[in-house]
């Protein structure tokens, strides 16, 4: 059973993205470990607050060095998920300029309504409008429906575009590079679609 | 495109599910544990559950109750009652709530909604107004399970929690609640109107059409049912069949 390492920085509801990893045939591992994120298949940041205080937690608990580590130097899959894809962008700018994991090129910006009917946050589901072909995605129809909840965004370069969400006149919602995967959206709350990306990461691991 | 949201209601009190009308007269509807599941298994939108009794008996949120449901939820679920410090919500979403709604707190001490939106964020902060409409014109929000008047209105409310950080309004017409005679599309379209954070319409839903009314007269973003999906054979997806028929961007 593929082991995978849930990074507890203080932020969130981490037991539903484990409960989601178990369900999915995983074995999942909820730790503040530097250690513990070394020995991993796998890596899930999940997330769920401000850009600078998560880097400030993870900054306190000594991750950002083991996680950059792992992940670039080791080639060990990584899925970030909602805060945790945005904190894996270089810049945000929520809560003050503060750098970020830099896993992928990119500066986190708040969501700008393109009308005066769009609500801010993004709440509910919406489609994932996919880019170019990703692992994540293997068996999933595009436009298929994922559950959003978020004010902030992701800006990066077409190269590192997976999918896109039509909603403040589209945004980027999954990002890839390599081994490294963000996904706006919580598919340990997207019920069968969000199982079935679950499983495809946890197959690459 | 974004689509229309509908939600079943959970309230719970003394261990179990009921439903009342007007806030009152509760009828036993079975367990939460059960409800959760089947929701799971019909693939609905997202879930809310309140515990109505904490706030009247000085409780604060049954964590265990919400960590055994949440293992269960592969949707979002709000999760609410008896919420009054930072500290509940951090706990409601370690074990497992992904939106806390609060009420009460919201008006004896609106600085909570900013501390724990800059805590978490706006995106899991809902406020739970609930509202009667007064004898003469005009709306009031009460609090405490609808049993205490505040004298303030619900727009001006719903403005200044969006002010405060909330990133929804959770929001319930007392006089229609299981009544299932329709939402109280008057003030939900007030409201919705005013602030520019999704608006959940809640009460009074007795059908697909009133559900049908609530988001487009009512212009709210997601509507919340109880009685109907206790009471009726209708199902949470019949009722977005019907909003397909007609347009409403859902999902199926």
């Amino acid at each position: 059973m593929k082991e995978i390492a849930i990074i507890n920085y203080g932020m969130c509801n981490l037991d539903s993205v484990a409960r989601a990893v178990e369900k999915c045939g995983g074995e999942p591992l909820v730790t503040a470990e530097p250690e513990a994120v070394s020995g991993a298949d796998g890596i899930i940041l999940p997330g769920v607050g401000s850009f600078a205080d998560a880097m400030l937690n993870l900054t306190q608990r000594g991750l950002i060095a083991p996680l950059r580590e792992r992940v670039l130097g080791h080639d060990i899959p990584f899925l970030g998920i909602c805060l945790g894809m945005q904190l894996m962008a270089a810049i945000g700018h929520e809560g003050g300029r503060s750098a970020g994991l830099g896993l992928i090129p990119g500066e986190v910006e708040r969501l700008q309504p393109d009308t005066q009917a769009t609500r801010i946050p993004h709440v509910g589901w919406n489609q994932v409008e996919i880019r170019q072909a990703c692992p994540l995605f293997d068996g999933i129809a595009d436009q298929t429906d994922f559950y959003f909840v978020h004010s902030y965004h992701f800006r990066c370069d077409a190269a590192h575009r997976i999918a896109t969400t039509p909603y403040c006149g589209g945004f980027t919602s999954v990002v890839g590079r390599e081994h490294c995967f963000g996904v706006q959206f919580h598919p340990e709350k997207s019920l069968g679609a969000g199982q079935a990306l679950l499983r495809n990461f946890l197959a690459l691991c | 495109m974004l689509k229309i949201r509908i939600i079943p209601t959970l309230l719970y009190k003394n261990f179990g599910l009921v439903k009342g009308v007007g806030f009152d007269s509760w009828r036993r509807t079975g367990s939460a544990l059960q409800a959760v599941m089947v929701y799971s298994l019909r693939e609905v939108d997202e879930l809310i559950f309140l515990d109505i009794t904490a706030t009247p008996e000085q409780r604060s949120p049954d964590f265990e109750i919400v960590d055994d449901l949440a293992d269960e939820c592969f949707m979002p679920l709000t999760v609410g009652g008896g919420v009054r410090s930072v500290e509940d919500v951090h706990r409601l979403l370690m074990v497992g709530a992904d939106k806390v709604a609060i009420n009460s707190a919201a008006v004896t001490r609106p600085e909570l909604i900013s501390e724990v939106a800059k805590r978490f964020g706006s995106q899991c902060v809902v406020v739970a107004l609930d509202f009667r409409k007064k004898a003469g014109n005009g709306y009031e929000v009460y609090t405490h399970c609808g049993s205490r008047p505040t004298g303030l209105e619900p727009v001006a409310f719903a403005k200044k929690m969006e002010e405060m950080g909330a990133g929804e309004i959770l929001l319930t017409s007392i006089d229609r609640d299981g009544t299932m005679t329709g939402y109280e599309l008057d003030c939900i379209r007030q409201v919705c109107d005013t602030v520019s954070i999704p608006v959940i319409a809640s009460g009074g839903a007795g059908n697909a059409r009133h559900v049908y009314e609530a988001v487009t007269a009512g212009n709210a973003s997601a509507a919340a049912a109880a009685s109907i999906f206790h009471f009726t054979e209708q199902t949470p997806l019949e009722i977005k069949q019907f909003l397909a028929d007609r347009e409403i961007p859902v999902r199926l």
